[in-house]
Order: structure tokens, then sequence, then C-alpha cells
């Protein structure tokens, strides 16, 4: 799928991954999550105050096409589950509270999503970020049905976690307004290849 | 690993085996669905064979046995593929409890769910079949200790077929033929408790085969998930 990828990623960096549909954005975060295994190469996450070992971390939060909720539970029970499942302990009202505030959706704390709109349920998924505190967050079309406040609000989010000495690769079409790196998936395409013929 | 880590894992264990649960039995679950497929596929054969006493006497262990295979095979095929087409699955590949873990979880979540009510309610259906009264005892042992196998050799199959649409059926060619020891050695402790002799070889040789299961069904389980996510 991809030939020549070769780059790495630092604290603090915003990813834009760009590039025409089929042409591995996707696959490209979930090889970044450890799903996907390098015919060759390899992949290595090293933390600066390791200095013996390279370590892939449990470090990431991905949200992919599909926003990983359950249609019969409320937005509350999911988020519940979703803190319960990553930390281990359950969501403190304050961390909640704050995660729907930021996509205004405390209205809809205790609906269930079965209910929601597309548009809400993605901004329940994106909720996962203010969830949990994870140091690289890989988004897979993060505006997609946003409308423009929410947009606002989720480059907020991203500045912020980039500030922390986080680091965001987000593989989407319309520019956010975060200042970062762009990295343009075209360029990786193998020699000969039909974008037809892409895998996936 | 330090204590606070322990304690951490072993409440995202519980929180997955809770969730399961919950949404096993809540609308759209397959645990009704696994039970009443129980209740009226075994309560037909009277009807189908007749209803001579010592005929449904004679078939009854049978009968229970293999219809329960059934249910745990048509609910459990569900175990993967519905955490994978909303998306949760990802989320539950990349907690911090790991794949094998989360597996473990989840199978455990489907026995407590769904076949450990199955074999709460065989002792009913056995009254139906007329299974002689010094049975049910082993009856009921004998699917508490085969039943766990259902779940540990299905997890397998669902897992295999997790992104196949329509995998069901698919799934049910790969499992069903493994489900034959557990099949032959739950059969045959009911069966020598109805002719009075000791059934305690056949559970014995029933719990190795769980055993068994148990090891081989959650490694080969989390290897293909992880296969299939790619």
């Amino acid at each position: 799928m991809f030939d020549r990828l070769d780059f790495s990623f630092q604290a603090g960096d915003f990813v834009c991954l760009t590039g025409k549909n089929g042409s591995g954005k996707s696959t490209f975060l979930r090889f970044l999550a450890g799903f996907i295994h390098p015919e060759q190469g390899e992949l290595a996450y090293r933390r600066a105050d390791d200095m013996f070992s390279e370590i892939v971390p449990d470090d990431f939060l991905l949200s992919g096409h599909q926003n990983g909720l359950k249609p019969g539970m409320t937005l509350r029970e999911n988020a519940d589950f979703f803190v319960r499942l990553m930390t281990g302990t359950p969501a403190s009202s304050s961390i909640l509270e704050n995660a729907t505030e930021i996509f205004s959706m405390a209205a809809l704390l205790d609906e269930p999503v079965q209910y929601f709109s597309s548009g809400q349920r993605h901004r329940a998924a994106l909720m996962r970020f203010a969830l949990v505190d994870r140091q690289i967050w890989l988004m897979d079309e993060p505006t997609v049905g946003l409308d423009a406040d929410n947009r606002a609000a989720l480059a907020s989010l991203i500045t912020g976690h980039t500030a922390r000495g986080g680091i965001v690769v987000a593989a989407t079409h319309d520019p956010l307004g975060v200042p970062g790196v762009t990295l343009d998936m075209d360029a990786f395409q193998p020699a000969g290849l039909a974008l037809e013929e892409a895998w996936l | 690993m330090s204590a606070g880590q322990q304690t951490s894992m072993v409440s995202v264990f519980t929180a997955i085996v809770r969730r399961d649960v919950r949404l096993a039995w809540s609308q759209g679950g397959g645990s009704l669905l696994a039970l009443g497929f129980f209740l009226i596929a075994v309560s037909l054969f009277p009807f189908g064979v007749g209803p001579a006493p010592q005929v449904l006497a004679r078939i009854a262990p049978g009968v229970i046995w293999v219809v329960a295979l059934m249910a745990a095979v048509i609910s459990i095929d569900r175990l993967f593929q519905a955490d994978f087409e909303d998306g949760s699955l990802d989320d539950l590949m990349l907690a911090p409890l790991g794949t094998f873990g989360m597996v473990t979880a989840k199978v455990l979540a489907h026995w407590l769910s769904t076949t450990l009510p199955l074999a709460i309610m065989a002792p009913a259906l056995g009254v139906l079949m007329n299974l002689p009264d010094g049975a049910y005892a082993t009856l009921i042992a004998s699917l508490l200790i085969g039943t766990p196998a259902l779940s540990l050799i299905g997890s397998v199959g669902a897992a295999l077929t997790v992104a196949v649409r329509r995998g069901g059926v698919l799934m049910l060619l790969l499992i069903l033929p493994l489900y034959v020891p557990t099949l032959i050695f739950g059969v045959g402790a009911v069966d020598a408790a109805v002719s009075l002799t000791d059934p305690l070889p056949h559970l014995a040789l029933l719990g190795a085969t769980t055993l068994i299961a148990a090891v081989v069904g959650l490694f080969a389980s989390t290897a293909a998930l992880k296969l299939a996510m790619e």
C-alpha cells in the first residue's frame, strides 16, 4: 500500500494527513495504532524519559469511521464504559461534564444514542478525546458532519492537546485551522499501482 | 506490575464482562433468543416422535445436549461482530487490558449471559422429555462442566468470521464439528446416569475437553481476531 514512507513525529506535533480517497489515510492511522503490521520496515515509539528501550505504549486514542457507540445505551453509559475500559476507573463527573461541554452535548447525556442524529453521534464519538488522557490521538475524518461551532471546538481541543505535548494525527479533507505538518499520502503510492488496485 | 495497575486491569475486565452481559440481555441481545430457541426446539420433539414416554426418555439426553449446542452457536456468532460493526471493537483492542484479556472477558460474559442460563433451564426441559428422576443432577452437572467449552470454541469461529458478512452459516460449519467431543462426553454422562452406571468418568473427560478448549480456544480467538482486524 505504501512505499518509501519515512518520517518521525514528535511531542507537540499536529499532523494532517491529506490525499485522495483510497490513498490510504485510514490504513495509515490503523497502522500507527498497531492493527496493521508492515511487510517491510518498522514502526517504533520511544519515550523521551526512556533511554534504553523502544516501546509501543498503550497510548493511543483512535476515532474511526464508525463511532464506537452502543445505540441502546445512553451517552452517559457509553462514556462511562469507555472511561472504565481505558483506565479501569469510573468516569468522574467533572471530566464527564467538561467533555460534554466542549461539544455542547450536556442536554443529550441521558438520551439513548439510537435517537441521535449522525452529527450528534459524531460529536459523541469525539468526546472520547476529552474523557481519557492519552498522548497520541489518531482521528479519521474528525470534521465530517460538524458545524462551524463544533469545528472550532475541535480545533481548540487539538491546539490544547499539542500545547501539552500531545501528538495528533488527523486524516482530513478540510483544514482545521490548526498549524502543523501536512503529510500528503499521494506521495507514497507505490509506482505503477493504480488507485483502483489499492487495497481496502 | 504494581498493585495499582493490577487492580485497574481487574476493573477493566469486569467492566467488559458487565457491559456484555447487559447488552446480551437488552433489546437486540442474543440471550433471550438463544433461550427461546432452546425451549421451543426441544419441545418440538415430543410432537415429532410422538408422546411415548419410553422413547422420549431414551432420546432426552441427546436432544437436550444437541439443542443446547445449537443455541450456543446461534448466539455466539455476534460475539465480536456487533462490536466490529459499530467500531467499538477497535476501542476494545486498544484498551490497556490487551486483546487476550478482552477476548477472555467477552467469552466469560457469553457463558454467564447465554450458556449458563441454558444449563439452568435444562431440568425443566428434562421434565418435558420424561428424563428419569436419577439423571437430573448429572444433566445439570454435565451442562455446567461442558458449556464453557461451547463458548470457548465458538469464540474462535466468531473471531474468524468477524469481518464476513452473513458469516453465521460459515461459522456453523467451522464450529459444529469441533463440538463433537463435548457432545459425546456430555450425553455419555447423562446416559450413564439414566442406565444407573457411574457418570464420573464421562464427566471427567468432559472437564478435560473444556480445559483443552480453554487453553487452545482463547489463544486461537486472539490470533484470529488480530488477523481479522488487519
